[in-house]
């Protein structure tokens, strides 16, 4: 009799080419796409250089994207670039995104249809567990374990437990994928579903939509997972039909899997959060936040710079200006979603605002360039972590919320809903 | 071979965003992420840090990100290898990959203090706290993992 296994267990073991695999196994398996990024490439090209490898597994299924630095802010960041660049030229690489193509990674890939559901993924870049919002197994690793996999097309994993997450209810307007995940963390804490597998069901599930999922999926890391991911439903096919370009591979959990943790969520008691400084768990609701000052908002990132969220952004600057004094800085994912805002007339609503609004970067969200913090100032950002000193001055301070938050804060000149 | 050196004590849940600021991300030079490891938490570190300390974390060393650069910046730092009380998976996967020793033990993480002078063996899984007298027993890696380690990091198996 075959074990049990869940969501993410199957498509495991399918990679690996086993009947069945159970947590703690260590197993090797093959991977659909390998991501590496303008900070991580290069550490991976000297290590794939260093080991004297002369090629890659595949061409089609590697994917470099010059994000984080770019445009770049200095002539080290560009040397960096430089060397990607140079290693895609070398290797022909299919799906390599410099300046003009480029998106944040996590909204990109999806985006071109170069992960979907079934696929197994590893990205040196944490925030590769995005893409479970598709049914696929994507994890981040490091740039030594990207090396390996771009000559080798392989991995090993440790099979993950899994932590069952069920989503009840249908939640208020004004909540978002991001409070649902953020009241999750809240609950775990930073390590409380360490190595494990988030899997998300129930009959909630329905009322998130493709960008929720991409929100939930992509901050399972900051609650310590491996992965977070989500069955390929209905909405996920509709996103993936005519993006996709592989072959749709739908898995379920056994029903009778083992997890070692059941948590419900009941959607329709959530309220917009917050995650005050300086760890992403440390939740309270944003009306409880009214005293708290702020001088930027950043709304953008692989978390929320998809096209629902810039739009839940416009929703709430139509016809209003941002507080005078608070830098409110917009930067939409992809230039697939730069393109739909302006086609949307949203830019002219950021612009009449008093917002700028910038081309596809990670830029401020992990400190690197637009928008860095000084001393003691505050900012609501729509990013995922808030750790001391992430966004510039050790000490500055990062709100993370939704945009409905951000932008409602921006207005405010504090924390705070309309 | 065993690693002995003084104890740095950190608490939990220490990011790689403080292991290594991302301001400095712009190169992956060792010797230059070296001279800022530890920034943000304790600027002093990389000045006062000599070669064979340990680093002792408590809960989930190594979360946030997947910068190889924060193992890296450690490793080239002189720190001989790490004990904490549990580590974020990333930072687990990237040391074994570089060959960062690391530790996974409560009770020598939570025992320990600034300035105790530690001695970790690797073959053994046998940590000692020379300053207090106490000894700890680890469990030994699996034999895969203990594999890429041996050979010399992941790299080196890649051509086999």
């Amino acid at each position: 009799m075959k074990t049990a296994m869940t969501l993410s267990q199957k498509i495991l073991a399918a990679h690996a080419g086993l009947d069945s695999v159970s947590a703690g196994q260590l197993i090797t398996a093959k991977l659909d796409m390998v991501l590496g990024n303008d900070i991580t490439t290069p550490v991976a090209v000297k290590e794939f250089e260093k080991a004297g490898c002369d090629s890659v597994f595949d061409k089609s299924k590697i994917s470099i994207v010059l994000d984080h630095f770019t445009p770049n802010k200095d002539i080290k960041s560009a040397q960096q670039c430089k060397c990607c660049r140079t290693f895609a030229k070398k290797f022909d690489l299919d799906n390599f995104f410099d300046v003009g193509e480029m998106g944040i990674e996590h909204a990109l890939l999806p985006e071109k249809g170069l992960v979907g559901a079934g696929d197994l993924i590893i990205g040196a870049d944490s925030h590769t567990c995005t893409y479970g919002a598709l049914g696929a197994f994507s994890t981040g690793v490091g740039s030594t374990d990207m090396a390996y996999a771009l000559s080798t097309g392989r991995t090993w994993f440790k099979v993950p437990p899994a932590i069952k997450v069920v989503l009840k209810n249908r939640p208020a307007e004004n909540v978002s994928g991001k409070d649902v995940i953020l009241h999750l963390i809240g609950i775990t804490g930073v390590d409380g579903a360490l190595y494990k597998s988030l899997e998300f069901v129930g009959d909630g599930v329905k009322y998130m939509t493709m960008d929720d999922r991409f929100t939930i999926c992509n901050m399972a890391i900051e609650a310590g997972a491996k992965n977070g991911i989500f069955e390929c439903d209905d909405v996920a096919l509709e996103y993936l039909n005519g993006r996709y370009k592989g072959e749709i591979r739908r898995y379920a959990a056994d029903k009778d899997a083992e997890y070692e943790r059941v948590i419900e969520i009941d959607l329709a008691a959530l309220s917009p959060v917050v995650a005050c400084p300086h760890l992403p768990s440390n939740v309270k609701p944003a009306s409880k936040l009214s005293g708290v000052d702020i001088d930027q908002v950043v709304i953008g990132s692989c978390t929320n710079g998809r096209i629902s969220d810039m739009r839940a952004a416009a929703q709430v600057l139509k016809d209003r200006k941002v507080k005078r004094g608070v830098r409110t800085i917009i930067i939409p994912a992809t230039n697939e979603v730069y393109l739909q805002c302006v086609k949307e007339g949203l830019m002219e609503i950021f612009i009449n605002a008093g917002a700028v609004v910038s081309t596809p970067t990670c830029g401020p969200c992990l400190g690197g360039h637009m928008g860095i913090l000084a001393e003691n100032e505050r900012c609501v950002a729509t990013t995922n972590r808030n750790f001391v000193g992430r966004m510039g001055h050790t000490s500055s301070e990062i709100y993370l919320a939704s945009p409905y938050v951000a932008a409602c804060s921006a207005v405010l000149g504090h924390i705070g809903v309309l | 071979m065993k690693f002995e050196g003084k104890a740095h004590k950190f608490g939990d849940n220490v990011d790689t965003d403080v292991i290594i600021p991302a301001r400095y991300l712009n190169t992956s030079d060792g010797k230059e992420l070296a001279l800022h490891c530890m920034e943000d938490i304790d600027p002093k570190f990389a000045a006062e840090v000599k070669a064979g300390d340990i680093i002792v974390g408590g809960e989930n060393f190594g979360c946030g990100s997947s910068r190889e650069h924060a193992p890296l910046a450690i490793k080239s730092c002189g720190v001989s290898c790490v004990v904490a009380a549990s580590f974020a998976r990333i930072f687990y996967r990237n040391s074994i990959n570089i060959g960062l020793p690391i530790f996974e033990c409560r009770q020598a993480a939570s025992d320990a203090k600034s300035g105790d002078v530690l001695r970790a063996d690797p073959t053994s899984g046998i940590i000692e706290n020379l300053t207090r007298g106490k000894k700890y027993s680890t469990a030994p890696f699996p034999k895969e993992i203990r594999d890429i380690i041996e050979s010399g990091g992941l790299m080196k198996s890649v051509k086999k």
